[in-house]
């Protein structure tokens, strides 16, 4: 029927944001295949995401509200996803490739008999999925040729759809599991607090690498990262030592991130880290050595040393900011 | 405790690859393949795990001929052993799961650990599949993995967005390994010796008698669309200047 199930991510009972993209390519894809475009909300105290979801034109939102799926689990959201792609004639399956869709929708389509593209950046119009392959060195043409399609949908690629009003559609989805008998216990999430955006959403990133020597070097990105309220990002070097933590990482392995304005200090620009930021807007770089693979993807490069540059940077941009 | 360990042989991840003029796929010549680099750190876990509990790490891996030096290159490292199903097609991910899932039915190994994600497709999918597939629980992006004492259990912590996910598994189950798990070893002199002795079990695809038609196809590959080069400014005046009136995003 082509129809495209998207799974809703939420927190705290509301929905996050990061699913707007995945809603995006769900009108889209549904649109050119004739079907329409459904939601499924799991979990438990859901608060108002039900309500939130069913914004963005969804024909139906489907919910699977049980104490059980309180903890998200992979093994039970699985099973309740699959249920609900058959239930609701879902052509495709789908959801931002975030942490948690990149754990669950394989366990979907191994349910499903599905075939998989991961980080999809559009379809065409024999509906084969662009997706980038050796970090982002090629993107090659998938074509899923199993009834039911199961895709992650990365979400700098589809602007997050915009909020039209009407409440859709409910329904409900009935929730048979026995979680006593799941073979994994969730025992509790060790939260990172941060003050910033998350780096998905900002549209300022401050980037720091290797060259910014540690915790020390980070202070001067915040320093630039507050005029901008910007979010803060890093290459895997920076969070293997401990600098920042890891979901801070940018890159083919981290987020994806496609900023208006990204700024990468003291990072040398390997194919792994570009893979995760040469989409954004304007690149500036700055980094002392002028023969640095970042400067080939840099709009505005500057050579010079962090340490002098930054603080200088921060002042110059203040009296222009005012 | 037998673990599985899964290895794949992937084109040198330091290497930026180039897609072939027709589109068919991409230009291999001249480029060096490696082990995955998510699977030498589940390579590295199976074996300090091993280390400490005794029993046998086994390193699996599907691929061409070729992939024995990979697999090789486990047993340097520490393993005991190698499986290699060897084809020449191409596989998808549920293909490759049909495949490691055959091996796990004939084995019963007590822990399957594998790398999240492998940097030619980066698909990051199997070991999901496997665990679905098996039946078993799953625990992946794991920068944490403790046994529990009776090895009847895993606590593993989970790297995920805004913080980290600790979980308890029953075992058998599949484990991913993420970057932080640990720091993989350089294989020794000796290792290397040793590893030329130890025995690895090559068998044909087609003789497991499994269907591995893939469900995902891939068709024409292109070159991602380049950013056009910038410009160096001189100094940081210029650099703010460019950016308030060119860019425009001051
Ligand atoms: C499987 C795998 C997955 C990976 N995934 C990712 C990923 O997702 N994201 C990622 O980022 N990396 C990833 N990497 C790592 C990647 O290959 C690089 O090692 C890493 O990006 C390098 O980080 P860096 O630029 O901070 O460090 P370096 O490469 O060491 O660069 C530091 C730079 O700082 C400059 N510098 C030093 N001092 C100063 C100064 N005072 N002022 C100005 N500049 C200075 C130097 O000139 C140099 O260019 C992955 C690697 C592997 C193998
Ligand atoms: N051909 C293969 N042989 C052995 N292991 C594989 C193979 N393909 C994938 N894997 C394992 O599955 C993990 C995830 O791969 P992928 O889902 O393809 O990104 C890898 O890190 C490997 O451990």
């Amino acid at each position: 029927m082509g129809n495209a199930l998207i799974i809703a991510e939420h927190k705290d009972g509301k929905l996050r944001s990061v699913s707007l993209p995945a809603f995006a390519f769900a009108k889209d894809y549904a649109g050119q295949r004739g079907g329409e475009f459904h939601i499924l909300v799991m979990g438990h105290n859901l608060g108002s995401v039900v309500e939130e979801a069913s914004c963005y034109g969804a024909a139906k939102v489907h919910v699977a509200d049980n104490e059980g799926l309180g903890p998200y689990l992979a093994e039970s959201h699985a099973a309740v996803a699959a249920k609900a792609a058959r239930d609701s004639g879902a052509e495709v399956v789908a959801a931002t490739a975030t942490a948690m869709a990149k754990d669950l929708l394989p366990r979907i389509s191994a349910k499903l008999g599905a075939g998989m593209a991961s980080d999809i950046l559009g379809f065409n119009d024999q509906g084969y999925f662009q997706r980038p392959v050796w970090a982002g060195s090629a993107v090659v043409d998938t074509e899923i040729t199993t009834p039911f399609k199961v895709v992650t949908v990365r979400g700098t690629e589809f602007e997050p759809a915009p909020k039209v009003a009407s409440g859709g559609d409910k329904a409900d989805v009935t929730v048979d599991l026995d979680f006593g008998s799941l073979k994994k216990r969730f025992l509790n999430f060790e939260e990172i607090k941060s003050e910033r955006p998350e780096l998905t959403e900002a549209a300022v990133i401050v980037s720091g690498g290797r060259g910014t020597k540690g915790e020390e070097g980070f202070k001067l990105l915040d320093r630039l990262a507050d005029i901008f309220t910007a979010a803060i990002g890093a290459t895997r070097a920076a969070v293997d030592a401990g600098w920042v933590p890891n979901d801070l990482q940018v890159g083919q392995t981290g987020k994806m991130v496609a900023p208006d304005l990204y700024f990468a200090i003291g990072i040398s620009g390997a194919i792994q880290h570009l893979a995760g930021m040469k989409s954004s807007k304007v690149i500036v770089a700055i980094n002392k050595d002028e023969e640095a693979p970042i400067f080939n993807v840099a709009d505005y490069g500057l050579v010079a040393d962090l340490f002098k540059a930054v603080p200088e940077l921060v002042e110059e941009i203040k009296k222009v900011k005012g | 405790m037998k673990i599985f360990v899964t290895t794949k042989r992937v084109t040198d991840p330091d290497v930026k690859i180039k897609v072939k003029p027709d589109g068919s796929g991409i230009a291999t010549e001249g480029i060096d393949y490696k082990v995955n680099p998510f699977d030498e750190i589940a390579v590295e876990e199976a074996i300090r795990i091993n280390e400490k509990q005794g029993g046998e790490v086994v390193v699996v891996s599907i691929g061409s001929g070729a992939s024995t030096k990979e697999v090789r290159s486990g047993l340097a490292m520490g393993a005991q052993r190698g499986i290699l199903v060897k084809t020449d097609d191409y596989l998808d991910s549920l293909g490759t799961a049909t495949v490691l899932k055959k091996i796990v039915d004939d084995e019963k190994p007590d822990l399957i650990l594998m790398g999240k994600q492998a940097v030619d497709g980066d698909n990051n999918q199997v070991g999901q599949i496997l665990a679905d597939m098996l039946g078993y629980a799953q625990a992946c992006f794991a920068s944490k993995i403790e046994l529990g004492d009776d090895q009847k259990t895993a606590r593993v912590t989970r790297e995920v967005d805004g913080g980290f996910d600790h979980v308890e598994v029953d075992l058998p189950a599949v484990i991913t390994a993420d970057l932080r798990l640990n720091e993989p070893r350089y294989a020794s002199l000796p290792g290397i010796m040793k590893a030329k002795k130890k025995p690895i079990n090559e068998m044909e695809l087609s003789s497991l008698g499994l269907d591995t038609t893939p469900k995902v196809v891939w068709h024409k590959f292109s070159e991602p669309a380049e950013r056009k080069a910038g410009i160096k400014v001189p100094d940081v005046p210029t650099l703010v200047s460019k950016l308030k009136d060119e860019a425009k995003v001051l």
